[in-house]
């Protein structure tokens, strides 16, 4: 057998025409409609083959997600594929998706038949050589670059799950991630997948499976945290002939790559997931929005959908149901605000992607004026498991108001930086300290921005707040769709609130007033406070420096009160947390015109110690205002009114000669 | 009906309505800048943002349907300081040059700073800056004033369906302009102006002829001729703060004489004209086979759309000059042969309520080698601004009546300046001239109104003539459609540019509501039920034209005349890329 | 590819537009992206044969390609040098990294130099935020890097000229 479509025996009849409702069950248990013991036996087998459970040839499993593609797997595998040739070796490559620890790719895995699966990480080609040498030729541990067994722990082999990374994390949503390989339907239903869908396809209504997804306290995991059972219940109580569903998968937040990678890692989850929701509004229609910027997570949904078709698992009548469903990839085209729902179906729509007030809410008058639900990639990602698993246990986890686990990006500096999943109700500290495995190169610790750049940055101080909607939100931050930004002592906070300002301040699509105009104000003020005093050096503009400060607060209050969608009501929040904890960062830009953590260049000064510096002239030569003077060999001079402080010459001197305060 | 509470005061409000319109039935006034009736409420400017019970930001009102027992703030420091604010972010980002503005004490951008008291520049920075588009004869765009509250917009996509411009770009760097930037004169605008009239400040405004104006009635050599268009005298009183719909037809006369020009004639004479020889070209048409339905022709707007978008129609158009340029052309010709005048010293000043005429005089098949049939195209607000630099009090000027021969008119041509009144006027004439028989009744109802597509059919002898007047452009594709499927079942059509025809036109006084379009209307509907001669062909100037210059219409000498051709102005693909 | 009369983009474009339903508004965003994908750009004239096509004004679907990152309305460089702006890849100093990048091409962002060899673009999130900072040219990763390394990464990029190697959109004139 060599995939689930091909038939067990004559008597096996599914087709994508003629569905039976009993296919799924034969896939994982074995044929239902007839009794045949080698029909069983040949799909036991088959199965078993699907999860590497009895194989021949050695199998090595490559993480090929965009982090580890961006850090080299294509190469690791050419170079796998290459060695295997040189020593006219036999093994089965397979790719899987990312299992979140992107700071050690590329890993690699390695299954010996017989044995247990072993991972490595950090991987390059070089060491490619050394690896199979010693694991496949002298079936030994390449223990330089170990990171654990999948299977039991040995003294020599720790487990997998015992690292620190993945100790104190929950996997529902990244369960699959990193483990199966994510462009094969039959992997996905051998590792229990669809078993839901014909859950719910057999025993449950509409009305039952949202009263599961109610009763599991499930909240959108894209931002709001609005509670999915209850947008479910609006949009199955509208009645129209034409529903729609779309899966949010613009994840536009710089920081974020959770969605990115739930969908090039387990693809089939979200997919089941969207069957799952549009069986319970009623949608026959659904869209996956996702951002142009992930080529490779669309060309995996692409062929999801295509292996869905094939199953009979997409298009009419899915397993004799009478339900069903078509799923298009909208590519969305680069706007951030696209991921506000109303945006969005403009987008789709074929418009400008602004949003419209509301009411009416989406779930009422959305795509084409239907009743239409959006739901985010992971929210999507977390159906299966709560109607498999039943919705107390999802509810089990968590704190009272948030329930189930959420997955957070973590990057920035920060030791172990990739992806991670947690329980709700985890600290801060806990994610930042064990999980993150704190602030790399001996810095210190200074603040963790969290939710984008609608969210905020909380220090050290407020290290043992929880991770629910609630808590992070006032905390002054929010739980955003999942950025976690680890920064250390050397990150300016004026600097960073003037990066989200600018940010924003690009992505705002310009409809509203407060948000066109009221952002750029703030960004004007905020660029102002470390505007330096030599080259602007004007009573006027030191007193507007004083007074956009005084007005800045009245700004703000009135962006959050009136702006027309989250993107503009949120935009005043990073200087709102700023100020909030990081106020003497601030005076001290302001009063004492500096900035103790050397980002804000204007407020710097550089010179060039002539004791040391040696006239060697690169510094002169990258200096682009030529503001750096000197002759070969001689001591050279920063010309200080001609510097704009870029710090280039800091960058090429290789006599450390410049100094900076 | 539902209660609810607006500023603790309970009230009743119909379901579906918007907190906006349930505060006005009770007389609560709610500002706003980017609402417009009747279309969806886009709630991007939020001057108009409420504070509602139980909701944590302030909503806007003009898109928040009211609810039972919601309890809605309209006034509250909250809602001022928000409202302050956004008029202040605007005001600091406009360029702020008032005092120069031609929509000075005019401007609702203006307004609201005076409202909400802003005093002080608080938050000072960046301002956009882009050019001013002077490329067109008819509108000026000057970006850098517009607050992108988007009304121009909607009312050129969804109300004219022309969409000659949009927003572009986003966020602080949004602008609405045309495509790729370029000047307005070469994109698919038909320069109505609609978006003038509702544009706040002076972001979109008609390029002024003023100055040509006023240099040729200093000019001693020129005869300096003036003819008001029909609709023109049903709104400059509103100007002056007269109610709308005041006929101002005397004082206007008077208002133009003391400008200094030496003949104060009637666009309504040449309405006339118009309809002898557009009846007659109709007839002809039924009666020879000729391409049929026919449009009129009288509204260059419409002329210009044709021309852009279904140059293959444009057989079906009259080919009647409009009526100012026929007024133009009888002066030049039989009226300076008349009166021994060279006709390029003759200076033709037309006073219309429309932009597009600005561009139809420039149109080079309405100039002879020498001259143009008129010189210069004065909006109804320009001439305000002019009696104002010539010191004229409107109010209290005396009133006189037109000069002969060019202003006689009849009640027929009266109507010339509302939707469906070309129709009737045509009316009035063909049925006499089909049958040699009046009208019973001269006042055709279903024809007048405010629909979008009105109807008639007439019986003439046993023949049954089908007519359909098209209230505004954007109701014209269908139209279009039938003819080119073969489908239509319309002999004749009449065609408005601009909803509720001339007295919505784009060069009229800036206001905001509907219901003024309506008193106007009546007001020309008054004049002509007043009139003793309601029928074009009862004019006795026009008779005595025919009689001593054209002979009859549609002779030879008329069509050369008073008759134009059309051309194909679809924009060209470009073909390189 | 500047054929007389623009016969041959005709004929492109009509073979885009088989695989869309015509006079479908939701179809615009998908075809600018096809389009845009053949000539790195959007030609004026591609988007008047859109506007045909979707039955849209210009002036609408003008203002679609000006609001998306995505589309460009001049040509772009044989390389484009996208680098990241994200949070993580700003926390790590890709300021610099752009500011050097900028002054050795001696162009600002979202500019091409003279010789249309290089385009610089900022992203704001390519997702690699685990490898910041990052930045991408064509389709090669380069991670956490430093100024001290753009030079080598410019130097690898303009000796080869991409234009000999590229592939000719295949159509079928009939």
């Amino acid at each position: 057998m060599n995939s689930f479509i091909e038939k067990c025996c004559n008597e096996c009849w599914h087709t994508v025409e003629k569905p039976c409702e009993l296919f799924i069950k034969c896939c994982t248990e074995g044929a239902q409609c007839h009794n045949n013991d080698s029909c069983k036996e040949k799909i036991k087998t088959y199965n078993k083959e699907l999860k590497f459970e009895i194989h021949d040839l050695p199998v090595i499993f490559v993480g090929k997600g965009t982090c580890g593609l961006a850090a080299g797997a294509q190469k690791v595998e050419d170079a796998v594929n290459e060695e295997l040739k040189r020593l006219n070796l036999k093994a089965i490559i397979e790719p899987t998706g990312c299992i979140g620890f992107c700071a050690r790719e590329v890993i690699v895995d390695i299954k010996l038949p017989g044995k247990d699966r072993i991972s490595y990480c950090e991987v390059t080609p070089k060491i490619v050589p050394k690896l199979i040498q010693k694991t496949l030729v002298e079936k030994e541990i390449y223990k330089e670059k170990l990171l654990g067994t999948f299977g039991e722990p040995s003294e020599e082999v720790p487990s997998i799950h015992n690292e620190p990374f993945f100790k104190h994390q929950l996997k529902i949503v990244l369960e699959n991630c990193g483990v199966i390989n994510p462009t094969s339907i039959d992997s996905y239903i051998s590792n229990k997948g669809f078993r839901a869908l014909i859950k719910v396809f057999s025993a449950l209504r509409s009305e039952d499976v949202i009263r599961e997804i109610l009763e599991s306290g499930l909240r959108g995991r894209g931002g709001a945290g609005f509670p999915t059972g209850k947008k479910w219940e609006l949009a199955f109580n509208q009645k129209a002939e034409q529903k729609y569903l779309i899966c949010n998968a613009d994840e536009g937040d710089p920081g974020a790559f959770m969605d990115r990678s739930v969908l090039e890692s387990d693809p089939f989850r979200v997919v089941e997931g969207m069957l799952i929701a549009a069986y319970a509004i009623g949608a026959s229609k659904a869209y996956i929005y996702c951002r142009a910027e992930y080529p490779l997570a669309i060309s995996r949904l692409q062929n999801t959908i295509d292996q869905c078709k094939k199953y009979g698992l997409l298009g009419n009548n899915i397993l004799n149901s009478g339900f069903s469903l078509e799923i298009k990839i909208k590519k969305g085209a680069g706007a951030f605000v696209c991921g506000e729902e109303t945006a969005l179906i403009a987008s789709i729509e074929g418009k400008r992607g602004m949003p419209k007030p509301r009411p009416p809410f989406p779930a009422i008058s959305g795509l084409w004026g239907k009743p239409t639900v959006i739901n985010n990639v992971e929210t999507l990602a977390n159906i299966s498991s709560i109607i498999l698993n039943g919705s107390k246990k999802f509810a089990s986890i968590g704190t009272a108001s948030s329930k189930g686990t959420k997955v957070f990006a973590l990057s920035g500096n920060i030791k172990n930086a990739g992806l991670i999943e947690v329980p709700m109700g985890i600290k801060l500290e806990d994610v930042v300290f064990n999980i993150g495995g704190g602030i790399p190169n001996n810095k210190k610790f200074k603040a963790v921005q969290i939710g984008g750049p609608s969210g905020g940055c909380l220090p050290y101080s407020v290290m043992s707040t929880q991770v629910d909607y609630e808590s992070l939100k006032n905390a002054g931050a929010m739980m955003g769709s999942g950025g976690f930004v680890v920064m250390d002592e050397e990150t300016c906070m004026v600097d960073v609130a003037k990066f989200f300002l600018t940010f924003i301040q690009n992505e705002s699509c310009g409809k509203c007033v407060p948000c066109r105009e009221g952002t750029k104000r703030m960004l004007e003020i905020i660029e102002r406070i470390p505007h330096s005093y030599k080259r602007t050096a004007n009573k006027l503009d030191q007193l507007q420096r004083f007074k956009g400060i005084i007005h800045l607060k009245r700004l703000a209050d009135v962006i959050r009160d009136t702006s027309l969608c989250g993107l503009g009501q949120s935009a005043p929040n990073p200087v709102l947390s700023g100020l909030r904890y990081f106020k003497e960062e601030y005076e001290e830009h302001l009063y004492e015109r500096k900035c103790s953590s050397g980002v804000c260049k204007e407020l710097l000064t550089f010179s060039i110690d002539n004791r040391v510096c040696t006239g060697c002239g690169v510094c002169l030569k990258k200096c682009s205002s030529g503001a750096i003077v000197g002759e070969k060999g001689q001591a050279h001079y920063i010309v200080e009114e001609k510097c704009i402080k870029c710090g280039m010459c800091v960058e090429s001197c290789r006599f450390e000669a410049i100094n900076v305060n | 009906m539902i209660q609810l509470k607006i500023n603790n005061v309970a009230i009743k409000a119909e379901e579906g309505m918007s907190v906006l319109d349930a505060a006005k039935s009770v007389g609560i006034h709610i500002p706003t800048l980017c609402h417009l009736k009747d279309l969806t409420p886009t709630g991007a400017c939020r001057i108009c943002v409420v504070e509602v019970e139980g909701q944590r930001n302030l909503v806007p009102s003009c898109a928040y349907p009211v609810f039972k027992g919601m309890s809605v703030e309209t006034n509250s420091a909250r809602v001022r300081r928000a409202r302050k604010t956004i008029v202040e972010l605007l005001v600091e980002n406009h360029p702020q040059d008032c005092l120069v503005c031609v929509r000075n004490k005019n401007c609702e951008l203006q307004d609201l700073s005076d409202k909400y008291s802003v005093r002080e520049h608080r938050y000072v920075g960046e301002k956009k800056d882009h050019a001013i588009d002077i490329s067109s004869a008819s509108i000026e765009r000057d970006p850098a004033k517009c607050i992108l509250c988007g009304r121009c917009v909607r009312v050129c996509h969804e109300v004219q369906k022309v969409g000659a411009i949009d927003f572009t770009k986003r966020g602080f760097l949004s602008t609405v302009t045309t495509p790729y930037n370029k000047g307005i004169n070469i994109s698919d605008c038909i320069l109505c102006g609609q978006c003038i009239l509702v544009c706040p400040t002076a972001a979109l405004r008609e390029k002024s002829s003023m100055k040509e104006v006023a240099a040729a009635l200093n000019d001693k050599r020129k005869f300096t001729v003036v003819q008001i268009a029909p609709a023109v005298r049903a709104t400059l009183g509103e100007e002056y703060n007269m109610p709308p719909g005041t006929e101002v037809t005397g004082k206007l006369i008077t208002g133009l004489r003391r400008l200094g020009f030496n003949k104060v004639f009637d666009t309504n004479f040449s309405a006339d004209l118009t309809i002898m020889e557009e009846a007659t070209e109709l007839i002809h048409r039924i009666n020879n086979n000729g391409k049929l339905p026919m449009f009129t022709s009288c509204c260059p707007g419409w002329v210009k759309y044709a021309e852009h978008n279904k140059p293959e129609i444009l057989e079906h158009i009259s080919t009647c000059k409009s009526p100012h340029e026929m007024e133009g052309a009888v002066l030049k010709t039989y009226y300076a042969k008349k009166m021994e005048i060279d006709p390029k010293d003759i200076f033709v000043v037309s006073i219309m309520p429309c932009t597009v005429k600005k561009y139809e005089s420039s149109r080079s098949e309405l100039k002879e080698e020498s001259y143009a049939d008129v010189d210069a195209v004065l909006t109804t607000r320009e001439l305000t601004r002019f009696f104002k630099l010539a010191g004229i009090e409107f109010n209290d000027l005396p009133e006189d009546n037109f000069d002969d021969p060019l202003g006689e008119s009849t009640g027929a041509a009266a109507i010339f300046g509302t939707s469906g009144g070309v129709m009737e006027a045509a009316l009035r004439t063909a049925y006499y001239k089909l049958t040699g028989k009046e009208l019973e009744t001269l006042e055709l109802e279903p024809v007048r109104g405010d629909k979008n597509i009105k109807e008639i059919s007439i019986k003439i002898s046993d023949m049954e003539l089908n007519f359909a007047v098209v209230n505004g452009i954007g109701n014209i594709k269908p139209i279009i459609d039938d003819i080119q499927n073969g489908t239509s079942k319309y002999h004749f059509i009449e065609v408005m540019t601009c909803p509720g025809g001339c007295v919505n036109g784009g060069g009229q006084p800036i206001h905001q509501k509907n219901d003024k379009i309506q008193k106007r209307m009546k007001a020309l509907y008054q004049i002509d039920s007043n009139m003793t001669y309601r029928r074009s062909h009862e004019n006795e100037s026009v008779k005595i034209l025919y009689e001593e210059f054209f002979t009859e219409p549609n002779s030879y000498c008329a069509h050369e005349i008073l008759h134009t051709k059309y051309f194909d102005r679809k924009i060209k693909r470009k073909t390189q890329i | 590819m500047n054929i007389k009369n623009g016969y041959f983009e005709k004929k492109m474009h009509e073979h885009i537009f088989k695989n869309y339903e015509a006079k479908d508004k939701s179809s615009l965003i998908p075809l600018l992206q096809d389009i845009q994908s053949i000539y790195g750009y959007l030609p004026e004239a591609a988007l008047q044969d859109i506007s045909d096509f979707v039955d849209m004004p210009l002036s609408r679907i003008y203002g679609v390609a000006t609001f998306y990152n995505q589309f460009r309305l001049t040509p772009l460089g044989e390389n484009i040098i996208r680098v990241c702006r994200g949070t993580a890849c700003h926390v790590k100093n890709s300021s610099n990294i752009l500011f050097a990048i900028e002054t050795a091409l001696n162009i600002k962002a979202g500019e091409t130099t003279r010789d249309k060899k290089f385009t610089i673009e900022i992203v704001n999130c390519i997702g690699a935020c685990s490898i910041a900072p990052v930045v991408t040219v064509n389709e090669d990763y380069y991670g956490r890097i430093s100024v001290k390394d753009i030079p080598n990464i410019l130097k690898k990029y303009s000796k080869v000229s991409k234009k000999d190697n590229l592939p000719q959109p295949e159509v079928n004139l009939a």
